[in-house]
């Protein structure tokens, strides 16, 4: 463990005015970076009043505090003590960011967006195959998916609604949700890849941002 | 919708090929990802099925592009 983390944690597990002000400094490192997350989202939250995203940030940096603290034991030193510190900071700011986002609108669970994939016009002969793959894939949806698989489906991936909204509205978590997206996919990736029907550029295209 | 918005709807819903983490085991190690990513090693190597999550799961690559862009910004140039 590097010299620094392992100051952090001697500070934060030792008595009276020492993890006094080492808490103090943690929490400033803690709404330091929920302030970051907020900044980063704020331009896509434009109905949110300055004074609401403060409190956001403020609410997120309490929060994650009780989660470190509660969670001293499980850092080993894999990395930065503060980067381990800051990941439960920006969560916090993340999920409530979200839901503050959606609250009060329509969770939509129907296939809205399959009108809008279904009428892209054909055009150049790989056009024509990927209207082909989208008839199959409604196809499977429609009878391969269960039908919580195909509610959850549609939800994140087809209507983007962010999985801790979802989550919310059904009652479950962000992990168990993305089991069932999961299995969906995979069931899905197995009846088009039977049919032969899985382009060539799917898998080319997968890196992250 | 043009043709690469299509193409990003399909991988929306088909989704990465290869194994991936899980949303708890991506969390449990965003912090080494984004520091092993910073010193400029192989981090997917060093946490094999991160980068498959990271196309998968929005949310979670969300995380992964603010904690970078946060550790980022404390480095010095």
């Amino acid at each position: 463990m590097d010299a620094e983390s392992a100051a952090w944690l001697r500070d934060l597990n030792a008595g009276g005015a020492t993890r006094d002000a080492a808490v103090a400094r943690l929490h400033a490192l803690l709404l330091r970076a929920a302030r970051f997350e907020v900044g980063r989202r704020r331009p896509t939250l434009p109905h949110l009043r300055g004074d609401e995203l403060a409190d956001i940030a403020t609410e997120a940096a309490d929060d994650a505090l009780m989660s470190v603290l509660r969670r001293l034991d499980d850092f080993r030193g894999a990395s930065l003590f503060t980067t381990w510190a800051y990941k439960f900071a920006l969560l916090e700011a993340a999920v409530k960011l979200r839901l503050r986002s959606w609250q009060g609108r329509e969770v939509p669970l129907e296939p809205e967006a399959w009108a809008v994939l279904a009428t892209a016009t054909p055009g150049p002969p790989d056009d024509l195959e990927q209207s082909e793959l989208l008839h199959a894939i409604e196809t499977e949806v429609r009878d391969s998916l269960t039908a919580h698989q195909r509610e959850v489906l549609v939800a994140l991936a087809l209507n983007g609604v962010p999985i801790d909204v979802l989550a919310g509205r059904l009652g479950t978590t962000r992990g168990a949700l993305y089991k069932t997206l999961h299995d969906a996919r995979r069931k899905l990736r197995a009846r088009l890849g039977a049919r032969d029907m899985l382009p060539d550029w799917l898998d080319a295209e997968r890196r992250p941002t | 919708m043009s043709r690469p918005d299509l193409r990003q709807a399909l991988v929306r819903l088909l989704g990465p090929a290869g194994p991936e983490l899980t949303c708890e085991e991506c969390f449990a190690e965003l912090d080494r990802y984004v520091d092993v990513e910073l010193a400029g090693e192989d981090a997917g190597a060093a946490v094999p099925g991160m980068a498959a999550h990271l196309v998968g799961c929005p949310a979670c690559r969300e995380d992964h592009e603010s904690l970078r862009a946060l550790v980022g910004a404390d480095q010095p140039l």
